[in-house]
Order: C-alpha cells, then structure tokens, then sequence
C-alpha cells in the first residue's frame, strides 16, 4: 500500500514556486508571444513557431531540474497541494511539451501554406498545453477539472482554427458540444465523491478511504462512474469514442496530431492517478469495468478502422485501438502496469505525432487528400517520407525493434503479471486487426503503382516538419533497440500520492 | 575444451548476425542508380556471412558436452531481463550454414528485373533476422527476429512477386503475426511464471527458464499450446497452412527458395528448441495431436501438389508434405526421428530450395509456370532437365541422394512410437513419387511444342548457383555422418532432458544407424 510509505508527517511547502518554472514559462511565454503577435509588425518567416519551440525548449530544460528535485527531495505537493511534483507529473510534463513541440513544428508550415499564420494558434496550443500538465499533475479533484477545461477549451478552438473548411468548423463544435457534456459527469462525479469523502483532494481521499471502510458506497461508487466517464471520452474509450473519427478527420492535422498525443497523454494521466491512486482501495470495484471497456475499445476500434479508406479516419479509429491498450495497463492495477501504460503513452505521442506529421504534408494545400488512394506511389516518389511513415506505421503495428512492440511487450507483461490472461490475448488478437490497417497504407504507398493522376503540387518536405518527423522516427527506434533509459524513465514515473494539507 | 566466444579473437556469432545487418545499410546508403555496386556490396557481406558461418561448421566441436558453443551473453535491456544470449548447437548449426549458403546463391541465381536496391536491402535484412532466430537462446530476443523477417518477406514478396503479390504479402503477414501473438503472451508468462517459481529477477534465458522451470502441469500446457500456435502457422501445419501456397507462388523466386529453404524452419525449430526444451510434458502430452496433423499435412500436401496445374504451387505443396514428416519425427520423441527431423529440415532446405530456384529460371524464360504450357523441355534444355531430375529425386527420397537419409531415420525412428502413423506417412513417401514424376513428365518429357522448342539452355551463372546445392544433396545422401554426428548429441540431450522432466522413455530403436548411414 502506498501511504503506508509515506511519512508520517507531511510539511505543506507553500508555494513552490521554483518548481512550478515549466508551467509559469509555459504561461508567460505564451502571453508574451500572445503580445508580441500583437504589437510587432512584420516577423520573419516561421517566428511563431519558432519561439514556440523555444518556450518548450525552455520548460523543457526546468521539466528536467524537476525531476533531479523529485529523484533526490522526493514528492511534493506544491501550491498548497493542489498539483503534486512526482515522477509521474515530470514524466507527463515530458510527453507534453515534446507533442506541443513537435506540433509547432508541423504547424509551422501547413498554417502558411494555408493562409492562416497568425500567432493565435500558437498562443493557445501553448495554453492547452498548460492546461495539460495541470490536469496530469493535479492532486486535487476541482484542479483536474480546472486542467481538462483548460485543455479541452482550448481544442475546441484549434480544432476550428481552419476557418475556410467546413469540417474543421463541424468538428470543433461536435467537440464542443459531447466534450462540455462529458465534463459535466466529469463534474457531477467529483461532487459526488466529495459527499462521499468529504474532501476533493486526492491525498485526503486516498488517506480516508484507507482509514475508513464505507458501509453505504453507493454514492462513491456512482461518483467514480461517472468521473470515469468524463475521461473515457477524453481518452477516446469505446463508447465514449464517437467524436474521435469527426474531430481527428476535422481538425487540421496538425492539431489533430497535437489532440492525439498531448490530450491523451494527459486524461490517461488523470485516470491513472485517479483510479489506480486514489481510489486504489476500490480497485476491485473499478477494475472490471475497465476490463470491459478495454476490451471494447480495443476490438472495435481496431476493427472499425479496418473498413476506412480515409487515412485520418484510419488514424483515428487506430488511435481509440491504442487507448485499448494503454488501458489493459491500467487495468492491470499494479505499478508494472502504470509503468507500462507510460511507457506506451510516451512511445505512442511520439508516433501518433510522426503519423499526422506524413498525413499532414500528403494532405497537401486544403488538407484534403487523405484518401488511402492519395497515397499511391509515393513510395516512389518521396521514397523517404515513405520510409519514414513506414517505420511510424509499423511500430504502430507492433513490430520489433520499434518503441511501439515494447509498448505493447510492456503493457502485455503487466497483464500477464496481473493474470488478465484473456486481456492480454484479446490486445493481441486486437494488434494483429489493426496491423492490417497499417499495411493497407503501406501497400498503397510500396505496392501499388501510382496512379495517373499527376495533377497540382507534389509533395514538399519543408525544414521544419522534416526535423519533426526525424525526431520522431529516432525516438521511435531508439526507444525500440535500447530502451534502458526510456523504460527506466517510465519505471521511476510512478505516481505517488501526496498528503493532502 | 569447449570453444566459447571468449576463446575465439572475435565474437563470431554477433559477427555473423551484424554482418549481413551493415551490409544492408551499407546498399542503402549506396545511390540506387550504381545497380553493379549494390550487386557487389550486397554479394560480398552475404559471401563474408556465409564464410563466417562455414567457419563456424569447421570450429563446432562434434562431441562436446556443453549444452550450447559459441555463447555470447550481454546484457540487453536490463529493466526488462532481456539479454544479448546467442548460442548454438548441433540442432541449429546446419540451418545457420543453410543460411549462410543460401543467401549468397539467392543474390547471384535471382533477379529482381526492377529496383534493385530495396531488394537487396530486403535480403540482407531478412538473412540477418533469420541468423539471429537460429541463434538466439533467449526468449525475447527470439521473438524479436521471429517477428521481424516478417517485414523484409512481407515486402519481397509484395514488391517484386507475381500478378496476386499484395493479397499473398498480406495473407503471410497478418497469418503469422496472428500466431505469433499468442506466443508473445506464452512467453510472458513463462518468464513470469518462472519468476514467480524462483523468486529471482525476471528473466527471459531460455536455458535459465528451461533448467529450472517448474510449470504445473495444465499451465505448462496452456504455455506449450501458445507456443505451438505460432509454430504451427510458421511450419505450416495442417490446418494453418492455407497462406503457404499463396505465399509461395507469388513470391520472386530468392523469397520462394528463403521462404521453403529456411523461413518455414523456423516453426519446426521453434517446436525443438521452444516447446520440447521448455515444456517436455506438455509436449509429450501434445504429441499424438500434432504427430497427427503432421501425417494428415503428409498426405494432404501430396494429394494437393498431386492437383496442381501450376509447376511452382506443386512444388509448394510439396513443402507442406515435407514439413510434416519434420513434425512426424520431431513428435516422434525417439533420437532417431528427432534426428532425422533436423537432418530433414537442411535436406529440404536444399532440395527445395533448388527446386524453386529451377522453377525460378523456367518461368522467367517462359513467363508461365502452367504445366499444361511446358513441355518437352528436356530437348532444348537438357542440363536444366538433368539439375532438376537430381533435385526431384533428392526431394522423393531416392536413396543416395540427401532426401532419403532424413525420411528415413524419420520413418525408422517414428515407427516405434508411432506405428501407424508411420506406416499412413509411408503412403505419402510413394505419393511424393507420384506428384514429382508426373509434374517432370508433363513439363520434360515429349516432343516441345512451337513455344517450348526455342526454349534456352541453363546459363553458367544459374548452372554455378546450382551446382553448390546438387553437390551438398549427393555428398549428403552418399555420406551423412559429419552432419549427423552433429546433430545426434544435441538431439540425444534434447531426448535426455526430456526423459528427465518427464516419465516418458525414449524407446531403444533396433539398429536405425547402421542402416542411415551407407
């Protein structure tokens, strides 16, 4: 048990300011880009983005100072303990700022090529990221609520930052409207445990919970559904999916390659230090459910997508697929599990950012050709974006040598630690569908030939995505050959529960 | 003394896997348009494997106690008990010389007709996996290059196959990959298990697991049949076997001959170096299912090749029939069937493999493999006709010849275990005959029609990749016995570790080896 680790006595720090620097630069850099756009006349080419790389960079650099406190200090709760500094929030904060990173650098050139450069997308990417690392290293029930808004609010405005496209416009609202609706149970549910417990912060609820055995549940239990509700859509969990096929294929890719790193990263990190820490001592209780919704999530979003031909579409379903997976780490309710499930998110950001990154760029001016078919030939053609989106792809599958097979060895391990043998089999056989929806890409860019069709643009590489996508495919290899540092990484990112004031 | 890797000035077997690794990077940083410096760089790191791997053969010591030679052990992924553990003995040995000979020939006897570079990167990837799946001794780092000569076959066949090549790639792929996700989860928990049972770190060594891995009797069971999915599509068994002849015939003639000639080795090796070293019992209990399906694959492959209108899915067929007299002896659980099995596995290796190659040269100067098109080939072609005569008769098991040796021991060893299946996969001996000869009639014999009359003779480059292989299936049917006495320990330990973790006794078999060994 957790808290039997713990001191006995634990000192509330106050504020905490120096290791709050990642999210203060993120906020302050963001305003003072915000201001910047505003006042400054003419910029030189890709300046948004650039000083958004920068304003990463920098959190990026106190992200790191952070985790050398938490390695040697260990957990703290910082501003009155309503966020907590642990491995896990370090490690979040980590997958975060890379996918807003990498995101700005595909922004960079798909905002001009559409006409759209502006400092706002920016500013507000920026700004959902915040929101982001809040909800993933909130220690209180009101704060996770506070992050998911500010995440969430946020997206729905760059999902409709296409302001030409109709389904741009279409997804933003469609999010809007079932994300606010999913909030609102997220809502319900903490009030609900708060009647239940007296207190929304998650060390006093975790302390009372193992303190005190509740004769009358129900409350509890009712509150825990719905909570879980609020972030089985957020992580795109069968059947809370259905927004995530619209708004990914809406969205402007970039920004969808953004929701389906950062944002995910993010609710699944709630989820974990919600349910498999807080509420550890009702794990019993919660485990079958996520039993079951992996399970669902993970044959029907792999076999959806089997039957696409939009790639976006494809990503998308594949990506619900993925939330199956990290969810059988979840439900594995052990540290090996959550390990394996951060090792997946990780690995998964930065694949799921390198796959929108080849979308965006094969989408081409109107981010329109996202047909299967689009994809034709380019193994000819562009034979190393093609490689490129190959190895993404096949990491997605599982194969060997890729960061995405440790992912899913990992998260089977736990399973299997666990003794959720069907799960493990039903992930696999789940795997093994979706391999089939990443080999239709490929043999659409490899084993077709090209069509006639040869009209308009080609397909243009430009500085900035390039050095995204090669990021991404190193990290993806990296992390599949020697993945020493990013398992340890994970391993020493599991949550702790800090005490409440 | 037992040679280790530290006795030798380099680490040989790492050597031999990086090898054919570096020399696909080094094609893919060549420019494509050099076709002569691909060819030449990918021909000379697969020669330098190959020559490494005879080196091998000449430093493996035939009578050694040691379980395995050559180990080499690193640490990998620490967090995870995953190590760098390769090794190898006499169950192994020849399938990495096959390998290593194979490949060089498969560059040089196959060409791709287009895009040269990705082909050979391909290869070289494709050779080093399998090195590494041969040489692995520990559980992880085998399913790693189990599961990834997937991709390089995947695209071989896909890109450079016949008019079906993209529905055979993804029949392959998706098909063996489904096996192999049962295995991954059958090998996490073994190593889980195994945990659990010692109470030490988690580890993924396979002779760690197997020596001191007590598994209850129903999980190891549960564990064996995880394993044995996975195996069973790869060998391919009956009735798992339906992406084989799609694969086969599509496939360019090098996927076709490293497919037949080694990949499928990989599932009856999986079964001896996997299911019978980590779970005896279970496999003890299992054998009389997968003996059965092994005869039922015998007979089913032969009377499917019997069907055949197309010369090269005959000859894929052939394979399914042949394999199974592989699991026949490999179930059979007698040195001699097991040993025979081993030996069986290189002699189809080569028999086949040589075949597809022949089939490989008549369809790139016909642009048909129908054998209602062929005909009388032998007129226009005699040294084709007199390659392929000696490989079918190798393939029916004609004594002198390297086919019989290893049906033979397989026969001899199984039917003291097996009677009766023995004497139902005798039939399939006969009918092996029947398929082969008739094919050969149709396509060699009578007078060559318009079409076939104009038909070109072997050329010096096809004839001196066939010479290799027809001299190994002569000096192997003439005189086994350095294969043999290679093979024979490791398999009698096999057998002993068997009769250990079990009650099952290996019964005697009246004098087999005299009469193998002409």
């Amino acid at each position: 048990m957790i808290l039997a680790q713990l001191p006995e006595t634990f000192e509330s720090h106050g504020v905490q300011w120096s290791s709050l620097l990642p999210l203060l630069i993120l906020v302050g850099g963001g305003m003072t880009l915000l201001v910047v756009g505003a006042v400054a006349g003419r910029l030189p080419r890709g300046f948004y983005a650039a000083a958004t790389v920068v304003i990463g960079l920098a959190a990026f650099v106190f992200a790191w100072v952070d985790w050398h406190r938490v390695n040697t200090d260990g957990a703290m709760p910082l501003v009155g303990s309503a966020l907590s500094l642990d491995g896990f929030s370090v490690f979040f904060m980590v997958v975060i700022i890379s996918s807003l990173v990498l995101a700005a650098l595909l922004a960079d050139d798909y905002l001009r090529r559409e006409r759209l450069d502006g400092v706002e997308p920016y500013v507000v990417m920026i700004l959902s990221a915040v929101g982001a690392i809040v909800l993933a290293s909130a220690n209180d029930l009101v704060v996770v609520f506070l992050g998911l808004e500010t995440l969430s609010i946020a997206l729905y405005v760059l999902a409709a930052v296409h302001r030409r496209r109709l389904e741009s416009q279409e997804a933003s609202l469609k999010y809007f409207l079932l994300g606010s609706f999913s909030s609102a149970f997220f809502l319900y549910g903490v009030a609900l445990v708060y009647g239940a417990t007296g207190s929304t912060n998650m060390g006093s609820v975790g302390r009372f919970l193992a303190d005190n055995v509740l004769l009358e549940n129900g409350l509890l239990l009712a509150g825990l559904a719905l909570m879980f509700v609020g972030l089985a859509f957020k992580v795109s969990a069968v059947h809370f999916h259905t927004w995530t096929p619209d708004v990914y294929q809406g969205a402007p890719t970039p920004i969808t390659a953004f929701m389906a790193s950062a944002s995910k990263a993010a609710a699944f990190a709630a989820l974990l230090r919600i349910f498999y820490l807080t509420f550890q001592t009702y794990s019993v209780d919660w485990r079958p459910i996520v039993w079951v919704v992996a399970v669902l999530t993970l044959i029907i979003g792999s076999i959806t997508a089997v039957v696409q031909t939009d790639v976006k579409r494809m990503m998308a379903y594949s990506s619900i697929s993925h939330a199956g997976f990290i969810l059988v780490g979840v439900e594995a309710a052990t540290d090996r599990g959550t390990a394996a499930a951060l090792f997946y998110v990780l690995a998964y950001s930065f694949m799921v950012i390198g796959s929108f990154g080849v979308i965006t760029l094969v989408g081409r001016t109107g981010d329109s050709r996202h047909d299967v078919d689009d994809y034709r030939g380019l193994g000819r053609s562009r034979p190393v974006l093609a490689l490129t989106f190959t190895v993404l792809l096949l990491a997605q599958a599982g194969v060997p040598l890729t960061s995405g097979f440790l992912a899913k060895f990992e998260v089977i391990g736990a399973a299997v630690d666990a003794e959720s043998y069907a799960i493990a089999i039903i992930a696999m056989v789940a795997s093994v569908i979706s391999a089939f929806v990443y080999l239709r890409i490929v043999v659409s860019m490899y084993l077709v030939d090209a069509s006639a069709e040869t009209d308009g643009e080609g397909v243009r590489i430009p500085a900035g995505a390039g050095l995204a996508l090669l990021v991404t495919v190193a990290f993806t290899l990296f992390a599949g050959i020697l993945p020493n540092l990013v398992v340890d990484f994970a391993r020493d990112a599991v949550p702790v529960l800090v005490a409440g004031p | 003394m037992l040679e280790t890797e530290a006795s030798l000035p380099f680490p040989l077997l790492t050597s031999i896997i990086l090898l054919p690794a570096i020399g696909a990077v080094v094609v893919g940083l060549l420019p494509r348009w050099r076709t002569d410096l691909l060819r030449i760089a990918a021909l000379v790191s697969a020669v330098a494997t190959g020559a490494l791997t005879v080196y091998l053969l000449t430093q493996f010591e035939a009578g050694a106690d040691a379980e395995f030679q050559f180990v080499s052990r690193h640490e990998w992924i620490e967090a995870l008990g995953v190590s760098w553990h390769l090794g190898v003995d006499g169950i192994s040995l020849f399938l990495i010389v096959l390998t290593g000979i194979l490949f060089p020939l498969a560059l040089v006897g196959a060409d791709p007709h287009h895009d040269v570079k990705p082909y050979l990167c391909w290869l070289l990837i494709l050779e080093a996996g399998l090195l590494g799946a041969f040489m692995a001794l520990d559980l992880f780092l085998f399913f790693v290059f189990f599961e990834i000569v997937l991709v390089p076959m995947y695209f071989l066949i896909g890109g450079w196959g016949y008019d079906n090549r993209v529905y055979a790639a993804l029949k392959f792929f998706l098909y063996t990959m489904l096996g192999s996700a049962f295995m991954l989860v059958g090998i996490l928990a073994t190593a889980v298990l195994h945990q659990r049972a010692t109470g030490g770190d988690l580890t993924f060594d396979l002779v760690e697991i197997a020596n001191n891995a007590d598994f209850a009797t129903n999980t190891a069971r549960w564990l064996f049949a995880s394993f044995a999915v996975a195996f069973a599509v790869k060998v391919p068994l009956f009735p798992v076997h339906t992406w084989l002849p799609d694969a086969h015939t599509q496939a360019p003639t090098a996927g076709s001959v490293i497919l037949a000639a080694i990949m499928l080795k990989l599932g009856t090796y999986g079964f001896l170096r996997f299911g019978l070293y980590l779970f005896p019992e279970a496999a003890v209990w299992f054998a009389p299912a997968l003996v059965t399906l092994g005869v039922i694959g015998i007979l089913w492959g032969a009377v499917c090749a019997t069907m055949q209108r197309d010369l090269k899915r005959l000859v894929a067929y052939s394979s399914v029939a042949h394999l199974g007299f592989i699991v026949l002896g490999t179930f059979a659980l007698t040195t001699e069937a097991v040993s025979g099995g081993v030996a069986q596995m290189i002699n189809h290796g080569i028999t086949t493999g040589a075949l597809f190659f022949l089939v490989g040269f008549i369809s790139d100067r016909r642009h048909t493999r129908q054998i209602s098109e062929l005909k009388g080939l032998q007129k226009p072609a005699p040294i084709l006709a007199a390659f392929f005569t000696v490989a079918m008769f190798a393939s029916i098991g004609v004594p002198g010849l390297n086919g019989f040796v290893g049906e033979f021991l397989v026969l001899i060893g199984s039917f003291v275990t097996r009677r009766w299946w023995t004497v139902v996969a005798a039939v399939g001996v006969i009918l092996a005959a029947l398929y082969l000869l008739w094919a050969y009639q149709r396509v060699f014999h009578g007078e060559p029609d318009e079409a076939n009359a104009s038909f070109p003779e072997m050329r010096l480059r096809e004839g001196l990749v066939m010479l290799p292989l027809v001299g190994l299936m002569v000096f192997l049917g003439v005189y086994p016995k350095p294969m043999l006495e290679r093979i024979e320990p490791a398999v009698d330990r096999l057998i002993a570790h068997v009769e250990q973790h079990t009650d099952y006794v290996a019964p005697e078999v009246p004098s087999g080896r005299e009469e193998a060994q002409p």
